[in-house]
């Protein structure tokens, strides 16, 4: 066991790990942070997207001692102050979910596309979100959020 | 999920140290094909030697008509550097996803050499030199078959160098699930004449089709190709695709890729 420790939601936290222990696992059971999803777990489906550094990363693919020092956030960190985020009042606003196993990691994935280019076309929403799997196929609303939210988040 | 220990390295020596020195050691880049390869068990290193702690291994640098980006560079910051060619960060930007960009490695994707992966048509086709922590290797002579390349035991990729084209494009057929390319083909014309590497197709790996480079080196242009085939002898065939089908989408993603080159 290691112990590893990062920000996690701007908190410090600190924990025992095996080196073995993936980054998603972490966050969902030590730090019982169960928006974090896990469907595929072969990183393919994007629902256990998390911010790594500013980065938006697939966190079953990625073992927490590599996150050693990082600042995390996961989608229990997106509102403030019980304001939503921008990203989250767009999916909310444009039925942009339907099951919502899929949305904590479609928004995290969202937010760093906007945040990197908030001049999004609606092609580099749908090139942006290809790592991101909807099995309701709810695409066409999640991309409309996308648009909405870069228009509000741009200011 | 395995049973290794776990060694974040903070200089290259270290690493190269450490992984020599294992029972079964593997470098850890961004991981992203080493740890789904893992959770599978497809591998099971007893050593995970981890050089994302090694600063000076990332960044992409350029003088006298070469760029040479360090081999923890990921695949995002190629695809939006605007000091290496266009075309290899046009093809850096089709790689996987958008979190496998910002988490995948160059120096990770050549030293394992899928044979469906992008970068190794990028290096053969633009003439690149592989640097590692013990000499200097030219494409041509480092990727030597499936998943195998010219690396001995323990030996770390520092670095690739890739000289500047006069022209180069790399089209891709992908596979619609995993966005590896079923056939990708990257054309370069520059002082080593004209290049014509293929992804996802040989048998053994990433090659440089020669009937194809002296067509082009003739006349380049996709008329050039009109009438050209390629043979479906020694091609991969799949569920994906048969053989004599990526034979046809050679030509085609061929003439594809001249064409961008404009």
């Amino acid at each position: 066991m290691t112990t590893v420790s990062m920000t996690v939601n701007g908190k410090a936290v600190s924990a025992e790990a095996a080196p073995d222990t993936l980054l998603s696992d972490f966050i969902r059971e030590s730090l019982a942070l169960t928006g974090t999803h896990v469907g595929c777990d072969t990183s393919q489906c994007g629902a256990c997207v998390v911010m790594v550094d500013g980065s938006s990363i697939k966190s079953c693919s990625i073992l927490v001692v590599q996150a050693e020092g990082a600042k995390v956030t996961t989608i229990e960190g997106l509102a403030s102050d019980g304001e939503l985020h921008p990203m989250q009042k767009a999916f909310h606003e444009n039925h942009a979910l339907q099951c919502g196993f899929c949305t904590p990691g479609m928004m995290i994935s969202a937010i760093d596309l906007v945040n990197k280019n908030p001049d999004l076309s609606e092609a580099d929403i749908r090139h942006g979100l290809e790592g991101n799997i909807c099995r309701c196929t709810g695409y066409h609303n999640i991309v409309k959020a996308v648009q909405a939210a870069a228009a509000e988040m741009k200011g | 999920m395995s049973n290794f220990q776990y060694m974040r390295a903070s200089a290259l020596d270290e690493a190269a140290a450490k992984v020599k020195g294992a029972e079964d050691g593997a470098v850890l880049a961004g991981g992203m094909t080493l740890l789904p390869s893992i959770k599978l068990g497809l591998s099971s290193p007893s050593d995970l030697v981890d050089l994302g702690g090694i600063g000076d291994l990332a960044g992409i640098t350029s003088a006298g008509g070469s760029v040479t980006i360090g081999a923890m560079t990921c695949h995002a910051d190629v695809a939006n550097s605007g000091d290496v060619p266009p075309a290899l960060a046009a093809m850096a930007s089709g790689i996987g996803d958008r979190q496998v960009r910002n988490r995948g490695t160059i120096g990770g994707s050549i030293a394992n050499n899928d044979p469906a992966a992008d970068y190794p048509a990028a290096c053969l086709a633009l003439g690149a030199t592989i640097n590692t922590d013990q000499r200097s290797i030219a494409a041509d002579d480092f990727f030597t078959g499936l998943f195998e390349t010219a690396l001995n035991d323990g030996e770390i990729i520092t670095s690739v160098s890739f000289p500047t084209p006069d022209k180069a494009a790399y089209q891709k057929f992908t596979s619609p699930a995993s966005r590896f390319a079923l056939v990708g083909v990257f054309v370069a014309a520059g002082s080593d004449g004209v290049r014509v590497a293929v992804t996802g197709c040989g048998q053994g790996g990433v090659y440089r089709d020669a009937d194809l480079e002296s067509a082009l080196a003739a006349s380049f242009s996709a008329d050039a190709l009109a009438d050209k085939s390629v043979s479906s002898d020694n091609l991969l065939s799949d569920i994906h695709a048969a053989a004599d089908y990526r034979a046809h989408l050679i030509v085609e993603m061929t003439k594809r890729a001249v064409a961008a080159c404009g």
